[in-house]
Formats: structure tokens, C-alpha cells, sequence
């Protein structure tokens, strides 16, 4: 082992956490409708699989595009051989005019500011590599995607401190929260040099307000620090309250052409949105020059397939497919989630308010032996193993506070999704019914101790007068 | 270089403002002096023609003709399209099965069958590039170096270094014995990279070589594996061109080479890619396969970050367990190789420019020596530029491969079609004619001041260094230094 790398060797890559740990149980025995009926089912696995039928149906109306026979066939030879890593053009622009369009228009992006890259995850280990030297920090509110302890960390030697959110303000970014993460990073001898936010929130499901975006920017003008903002599900938004950019926000403060302004930057992809993680497409939006430059450079460790570029070029660009494709989506989702809160809700499970993403953030404090990350294990465990459903636990998000779980609902059937509200149910009722059995059995005993005391006591009594 | 502000410097990071990406090195000038005056047939036919792009266009007819016949292989086809969403699902770094099936099988065929490779080894990368980087962060920490042999490719200063802090230090290859890699450059090297407290991982090899175009020997990959294994340290061998060899001696993998000798097994890696042997560089299709099992997961991890996108390997799943597709393709691209290898040698031979001798490769390289005003740096660079300006052929200069000894030149010959090869050769030959005749006016005047003594030592130079392998067969030998002096 020791003829390997450092980074071969340590566990910084946070495989071994129960994140990847449920997912690997899954795969030993995954739910089939018809095969596999009592297996587990995934509910850790935040994909979009909602609106499939609607990209299929959008191929079989273009099948041209697909074979390539456009421009008389020489299409595939040029795709073939294009590895420019500035990327397709034309794909570029459907880009910034879909995440223009997600953004109500109230922003517009430049092509030649975005940079592709192999998927989001490779967007942010490159942005980490451009904003920080090994050793630096980042911080990074809590929740959040245990993915990053991989994607920041690993290869980069970039550390994280967190930024403590709490349940009692629902789990909002403050102020002082933030200073404190400054003040800990100072602590620990370690050079901040940007806070890395997703917006909107994975595993919260939640957009951030303007009033945090706020605090977060007012900080980072004052800390002279870079602001990530991971906007991946940012097309998932089917609430009421709508999504605000990083770059709105600053926008609307008249940041554009200051300092801040070539400190901010975005990520973006389409596995979430689209439903299209398979594809690898991932991008970094950047005012700073210097920043998309290096990006850009990088991104020849992880360019984009040319042949998807091409695909999702047509698909992208074909603009009133697209529109009522993201408003039949949302709606999808908003269903969904419905049915993921009431069924909970029905149960006395209740989940933090939401309005994106793909998955609920989920409180199950009440349920919980001990207010502990070790109860918090064993009920994961027990959901695991005895309803057979795959949850992702708080801690592995790194959340401070036991009892909270992640809970996927848009990776599934309907009828899956029914299914999995059934055992969760039944689940809850078991463990009710065992808590009022424990209650009444310490009660009992209780009860019975109380009794032999008295009897005994009683029996003690009658002993006196017989002398 | 760009400007960048102190205040960016403190900003970003060292590596966002250093020169690790390695683009300001003259590799990329010439493809600078390309895009801005490219040739075209009709649009610009007095423009620059690329051939310092190691592309392999030869074969795409070929290729189409079977997507046409395959539309399965598309997922955006009527008679693809029922699998687009589990292909557009899927995102598990192990990669489709059935892609890394048919990855392993071709990697057999390409070598003949005489070796099977283990699907279950096959790691994903973002191309041989990200395979390269993967494979240094997975063996090298930050300090670290890999010996290398020169002349190599260039972008191994950027995948190997930039951002792993990983050194490359050089295992120096000379003419005189046609650039093989010897026991005892190989040792000199590794003396002096530990005189100098570096420590060495590992030893990367290209084999075929980029930018020579040859391949190993059995006794060379005998000897280069028999002093890893001595030094305890890495193997990489980088078999990208492994299905462009067109003629005789057949390639020899290093997965042949462990199965013939004890060796440490877990030393041992391969990086490929289908950008060469099938011409598909932009479809980011690079493989890590290495016999260390704990290689091949934490490889697999970091695969993460630049995998295929499936759409892709659903395609080349389906074009690469076409076992009659294949096997077909393998023999017509090697054909087509060969042709284009062989027009390229007889024209280059008729105006006495020689090359190394190769049977492998997109390219040549060629011996230039002899147009050099002397056999400095500055004079090969000061060559180079008059290339691109007059003939205008984008040409990449041995420096920028780290060649020790000035005056080769890696020229590509696959990357267009037969009437820009044709035009192409036609202003080498032109260039190399204008270029002696200016030699042998000024060698006159050399003559003319009594400089005899020193036209005669050149003479003996020339003799010495055009060894008869390196110069093409039917070479006339005409030194314009012979006709002055009679």
C-alpha cells in the first residue's frame, strides 16, 4: 500500500459513509415490481426519472438528429473528432439560454463565460483546484451532499469547515453562523477562501432567501472570499416561493463589474434538471477570466462526449419543447413531493417545508431512542432492515443535530413510491406499538415492584400481633 | 502569457495562475499560427496545413458505413430509443457492462489475442488525458517524479503535473541508436533523479512511442520492465497507438511481457484510449487497466470525475462486440496507415529528407538536421518558424517533445485527406529544394573562403549520423556539399 499515493491510501474520499454504505446494501437486494417485490427500495439515490416519456417522445419526433444524417452525414466524422475543450458552440448557447430562462430572464449568461466539464462533480473539484491551494479552506453550510467531502477534498487538499445551521431557524444561513465558521477556521490555522453553498438546498430541498443570499454576499465582500453556488437543482424549484441566483441577488445590489462580482461563481448540470446523470454534463459559470481560463484547461480531464453535446444542442435548442417540458416536470415533482409529505404527515412524520429538488428533508427526531447520532444509526438501520427502505441519515449529510433524514422521491414509480409510504407506515406503527408495549411493560414492572414492595411491606404488618 | 493581477494571484489558487497547463510551450504556437490562417480546399488553399495533430481520419468511411447499418447502437434512434432512459439513468462508475466487455475484448484483438484482458479491470477516464492524471494522483504524492523517456508527448507536462504537484524527469534517448530506451539511460536517470533527493515512483513508457512511431522490442519491454521491477517501482505503459501499427515487427504489449516473466504484477498499468485506433477523440473514451486490485478501485473512485458518458459507451458497446466489424476495421486502418506512411516516406525520401524508421503511429519524425543552420535549439526553432510561415505546414519541433538533440520534427500524416497529403508533401519537397539550394550557395561561399577544413568535418559528421536504417531506402544521397566541392 505504501507504494501508492497518499491520497490512494487515506479515507478522505468518504466512501465508507453510510451514504455509500445504503447504497451498496441496496444493490445487494434492490425492489423489482415483479422479481425482487420485498427488496429494499432506493430512497437515497436523488434522480430525476419523472419525465422520461417526455424526451423519449421528443427523440422519435427527431430521429434525424440522432443518426447523425444531418449536413449529408459528415456530421459524425466532425463530432468524432471534436475535442475542443471550449466546447460546441451551439451547445453553449442553448445553455446559457436555458439557465437564462430558469432564472426568469432576470439574468443573462455569456457563452464564452461557461465552462463544460465532465458532470457537477467535476465542476467543483475544479473550481476547488482554481480558487485554492491545498490546505485552504472552504466553508460549507450544514446539511450538505456527502458527495463534496469527495468532490472538494480529496484530490485537492482543500479542507471544509462547516457553518452550522439549526433546525430552530430551519436550518437557515446566518450571520452568526457564519462568523463562527470564519472564527473556527481561523482556530484551526486554516486560510478561508470562499463558502461554498447549494442553492437550492441538497438535502433540504429548500431555495435560500434573499435575506441569506444577502448575509452570504455582505460576507464575502467584508472577507474578500469566493462564493460557489452549486445550482444544480435549480430547474427542480415547483413551489410557490421562487428560486433566487447568487447572481440575481447580487445583481439586484448592483455588485455587477465590482470585486465581488469576479468571486462568484456557479455550478450547473444537467443530471438533475433533465434527468440525465449518465450523460456527464456539468458546467462552471464564471465572470473571472483568469478562473474560466484554468477551468477551461482543466476541463481536458474531463471534456464532454462531443456526440451528447451534439444530442443535447438539438434538445436544448428546440425552445418550446423545452418550455413545457420544465413546466410538465415541475408539476411532476410538486405532485410527488405532495404525496411523499401527506403520506408522512398521516404517520406524524413531518418534514421541513420545501419547495425543489428531489427528495424531503425529513424529521423523524420522535423516533429517535436517544437524542444521539448512534440512535440516529440504529433507526437508519432499522428502516434499512426491517422496512427495507434505503434513507439517507443526517449525519452522513453532516448535520449537527440527530434524527433527520433524506428521503428520495422522484427515482421511483408512482406505485413504488405508494408502496414505500405503506412499509414506512407500517414500519412506524410497529415501532409505536413496541414503544406503548415497552411503556406498558416498564409500567408494569414498575407496577410490580411497587406491589412486592407493598406486599411485602404488607405482609411485614401482619406479622406483629401475632406474639 | 495574460497578465494576472497580484491580487488574482492571492485570489486563485498557484495552479490557476501558474504555467502547469503547459500551453505556452511552442507545441501550441504552431496551433495557434493554424487557427488563425487554417487550409481549406476552396476557402484557403494558401493557408496552414495542421499536421501537428495526431488525428486518425483514414478510416471514417468505414465507421459511418456501420452506423448507418446500426441504428440500435444510437439511443436517439426509433430502434434505439426504448433503452435511452436506463442508458441516460445510469451513472455508476463501473461503467455498462457491456461496454467494458467490449472495451476488453478489442484491447485482446488489438493485440492479437495473445492476451485476454478482465473487463472488471477496466476503469473509465476522461480520455487517455484524464486516465494519465488519475493514474499519477493514484501513485505519486505531490514532489514525487516518473521517469520518462524522451522524446514524449508533450501534453504528458500538463496530464501528469499540473495539478498532482507530480515531476517528470527525463530518461534520455539519442538518435545514434535510433532513440531506444537503454538499461543504462534508464539507470542514469534514476542516479540522477536520486542525486538530486527526488524521489521515483514509476516509469511511464508510450508504446507505440508518440512522437517516434515506433514500438518496443521484446528486449526493450523485457529490460524496461526487469528494472522497474529492480527499483520497485511503477510501470505505465501507455498503449494508445496500439492498433496503428501497419507493418512488420507486430506490436508486444507489456500484458504479454508479465505473462512471460516473473514481475510484480501490482506495478503494473495500462492507459489507453479510443481517440487513436479508432479516430474517436471526441467522445472522451480513456481507460485505466491496472493488475493492482487496489489500483483498480480507488482508480475506479476517481473515475468520478471524468467518466463516459453513456450515451457514448452504449455506442461503443454496440460497434466494439461487432466481432466482424472489428476484426475488419483493425486490418483496413492498418492498411490505410501503411499507404499513407508509405506515400508520404517515398516523397520525403525523393528530396533526401530521411526519418526515423517507423511502423506505428499518425505521424513521422523526421530528421530536419541537415536544414539546420547549426545543430542548436535556436536553429530548430528558428527552422520551425519558417516552416509555418512558408510552407506553411504546422509541424510540431522535437524541443517541444523534449528531444535531446536538435532538429527533428514530429510531422502527422493522418489527420487529412489524400489531396491536402498531396499538397502537402508537394511544399515539404518544394521547401526542402529552396532550402538546400540556399545551403549550397552558402556553402560556396564558405568554400570560397577557405573553409575547407571545416566542409570536410561537416561532411564526416553527416556520414556518421545517416546510418542507413535512418535514412529511406531509396535515398539518392545528394549532399550539396559533395556537388560543391566537384
Amino acid at each position: 500500500m505504501n507504494m501508492l499515493s497518499k491520497k490512494a491510501r487515506c479515507d478522505a474520499d468518504g466512501q465508507d459513509s453510510s451514504f455509500f454504505v445504503g447504497l451498496q446494501e441496496y444493490e445487494k437486494n434492490p425492489y423489482d415490481v415483479v422479481r425482487n417485490p420485498s427488496g429494499i427500495i432506493q430512497m437515497g439515490l436523488a434522480e430525476n426519472q419523472l419525465s422520461f416519456d417526455l424526451l423519449e417522445s421528443w427523440l422519435a419526433r427527431n430521429s434525424d438528429v440522432a443518426t447523425f444524417e444531418k449536413n449529408g452525414g459528415s456530421t459524425f466524422r466532425e463530432l468524432a473528432l471534436f475535442q475542443d475543450y471550449h466546447g460546441l458552440p451551439a451547445f453553449k448557447k442553448v445553455l446559457v439560454d436555458f439557465m437564462a430562462k430558469i432564472r426568469r430572464n432576470k439574468v443573462s449568461f455569456h457563452p464564452n463565460k461557461l465552462v463544460l466539464t465532465a458532470g457537477a462533480t467535476s465542476a467543483n473539484e475544479t473550481l476547488m483546484f482554481c480558487l485554492a491551494n491545498p490546505g485552504e479552506a472552504f466553508l460549507i453550510p450544514t446539511p450538505y451532499y456527502p458527495g463534496f467531502d469527495r468532490d472538494l477534498k480529496w484530490r485537492t487538499g482543500v479542507e471544509l469547515v462547516p457553518i452550522h445551521c439549526s433546525s430552530l431557524n430551519k436550518f437557515r444561513i446566518t450571520e452568526s453562523a457564519l462568523q463562527e465558521a470564519y472564527q473556527q477556521a481561523q482556530k484551526l490555522n486554516l486560510r478561508v477562501k470562499g463558502i461554498l453553498i447549494t442553492n437550492p438546498s441538497n438535502p433540504l430541498g429548500a431555495t435560500m432567501t434573499r435575506l441569506e443570499l444577502n448575509h452570504l454576499i455582505t460576507f464575502a465582500m467584508d472577507k474578500n472570499l469566493h462564493i460557489v453556488s452549486d445550482e444544480i437543482y435549480s430547474g427542480t424549484v415547483f413551489g410557490s416561493s421562487s428560486f433566487i441566483s447568487i447572481i440575481e441577488a447580487a445583481r439586484e445590489r448592483n455588485l455587477e463589474n465590482t470585486d465581488i462580482w469576479s468571486r462568484i461563481h456557479i455550478v450547473y448540470s444537467l443530471s438533475k434538471d433533465l434527468g440525465l446523470p449518465g450523460f456527464r454534463v456539468g458546467m462552471i459559470y464564471s465572470d473571472n477570466e483568469t478562473v474560466t481560463s484554468a477551468a477551461t484547461k482543466m476541463s481536458s480531464f474531463g471534456l464532454v462526449s462531443s456526440q451528447t453535446q451534439y444530442l443535447l444542442s438539438n434538445l436544448l435548442g428546440d425552445k418550446k419543447f423545452m418550455k413545457s417540458y420544465m413546466k410538465e416536470n415541475r408539476k411532476r415533482l410538486k405532485k410527488r413531493h405532495e404525496m411523499l409529505v401527506s403520506g408522512l404527515g398521516n404517520m406524524g412524520i413531518r418534514c421541513l417545508k420545501s419547495n425543489a429538488g428531489l427528495f424531503c428533508w425529513v424529521d423523524m427526531r420522535h423516533l429517535l431512542s436517544s437524542n444521539t447520532f448512534e440512535a440516529e444509526m440504529e433507526l437508519w438501520k432499522k428502516i434499512l432492515s426491517e422496512a427495507s427502505l434505503n434513507i439517507s441519515p443526517g449525519s452522513s449529510c453532516h448535520c449537527t443535530e440527530p434524527g433527520w433524514f433524506r428521503v428520495c422521491f422522484a427515482n421511483m414509480k408512482k406505485e413504488t413510491l405508494k408502496l414505500s409510504i405503506q412499509r414506512m407506515k407500517t414500519f412506524v406503527d410497529s415501532i409505536n406499538d413496541e414503544n406503548s408495549e415497552n411503556q406498558q411493560l416498564s409500567f408494569c414492572i414498575t407496577k410490580r415492584r411497587s406491589l412486592t414492595k407493598w406486599v411485602f411491606q404488607l405482609s411485614l404488618y401482619d406479622r406483629g400481633p401475632d406474639r | 502569457m495574460k497578465f494576472i493581477s497580484s491580487n488574482q494571484n492571492q485570489l486563485l489558487s498557484k495552479i490557476a495562475t501558474n504555467n502547469g497547463h503547459g500551453e505556452d510551450s511552442p507545441y501550441f504556437d504552431g496551433w495557434k499560427a493554424y487557427d488563425s490562417d487554417p487550409y481549406h480546399p476552396t476557402r484557403n488553399p494558401q493557408g496552414v496545413i495542421q499536421m501537428g495533430l495526431a488525428e486518425n481520419q483514414l478510416s471514417f468511411d468505414f465507421i459511418k458505413e456501420w452506423i448507418v447499418n446500426n441504428p440500435k447502437a444510437s439511443i436517439c434512434t426509433a430502434e434505439g430509443a426504448n433503452g435511452f432512459k436506463d442508458i441516460a439513468i445510469y451513472q455508476d462508475y463501473h461503467g455498462l457492462p457491456e461496454f467494458r466487455n467490449a472495451v476488453a475484448k478489442f484491447m485482446g484483438k488489438v493485440r492479437g489475442e495473445r492476451v485476454t484482458f478482465d473487463p472488471d479491470r477496466i476503469v473509465m477516464s476522461g480520455g487517455a488525458t484524464g486516465a494519465h492524471e488519475m493514474v499519477a494522483f493514484c501513485l505519486a504524492d505531490p514532489g514525487d517524479a516518473f521517469l520518462v523517456p524522451t522524446p514524449y508527448y508533450p501534453g504528458f507536462d500538463r496530464d501528469l503535473r499540473w495539478r498532482t504537484g507530480v515531476q517528470l524527469f527525463p530518461v534520455v534517448c539519442e538518435s545514434s541508436n535510433n532513440f531506444k530506451i537503454t538499461k543504462a539511460a534508464l539507470e542514469a536517470a534514476y542516479s540522477k533523479a536520486q542525486e538530486t533527493n527526488i524521489k521515483v515512483k514509476g516509469l511511464l513508457i508510450t508504446n507505440p512511442s508518440n512522437p517516434l512511431g515506433t514500438i518496443l522490442d521484446r528486449e526493450t519491454l523485457r529490460s524496461v520492465l526487469s528494472f522497474t521491477n529492480e527499483k520497485n517501482i511503477h510501470l505505465v505503459c501507455d498503449e494508445i497507438y496500439a492498433a496503428t501499427v501497419f507493418n512488420k515487427p507486430g506490436f508486444i504489449s507489456i500484458a504479454e511481457i508479465i505473462e512471460e516473466m516473473e514481475c510484480n504484477r501490482d506495478l503494473v498499468h495500462i492507459v489507453y484510449s479510443l481517440s487513436k485506433d479508432l479516430g474517436f477523440p471526441g467522445f472522451r473514451v480513456g481507460v485505466v487497466y491496472s493488475y493492482n486490485d487496489i489500483v483498480v478501485n480507488i482508480a475506479r473512485k476517481m473515475s468520478s470525475f471524468g467518466l463516459v458518458s453513456t450515451q457514448t459507451q452504449h455506442l461503443i458497446a454496440s460497434m466494439l462486440s461487432d466481432d466482424k466489424f472489428v476484426d475488419k476495421f483493425i486490418a483496413e486502418s492498418a492498411k490505410k496507415l501503411a499507404t499513407r506512411h508509405g506515400v508520404f516516406t517515398r516523397g520525403l525520401a525523393q528530396v533526401g529528407i530521411g526519418s526515423l524508421k517507423s511502423n506505428a503511429g499518425l505521424f513521422f519524425w523526421m530528421d530536419f538536421r541537415r536544414l539546420l543552420k547549426e545543430p542548436t535549439l535556436e536553429a530548430e526553432m528558428e527552422l520551425w518558424r519558417t516552416i509555418i510561415a512558408h510552407p506553411k505546414l504546422n509541424v510540431s519541433p522535437g524541443s517541444s517533445f523534449h528531444c535531446s538533440e536538435p532538429g527533428w520534427f514530429r510531422v502527422c500524416f493522418a489527420n487529412m485527406d489524400d489531396e491536402t497529403m498531396r499538397l502537402a508533401l508537394r511544399r515539404i519537397k518544394n521547401f526542402v529544394i529552396q532550402a538546400k539550394g540556399q545551403q549550397a550557395s552558402a556553402a560556396k561561399k564558405q568554400y570560397g573562403q577557405s573553409k575547407l577544413q571545416v566542409s570536410v568535418s561537416f561532411r564526416r559528421m553527416e556520414d556518421l549520423m545517416m546510418t542507413p536504417r535512418m535514412m529511406s531506402p531509396h535515398s539518392p544521397m545528394v549532399s550539396p556539399l559533395v556537388h560543391a566541392r566537384t
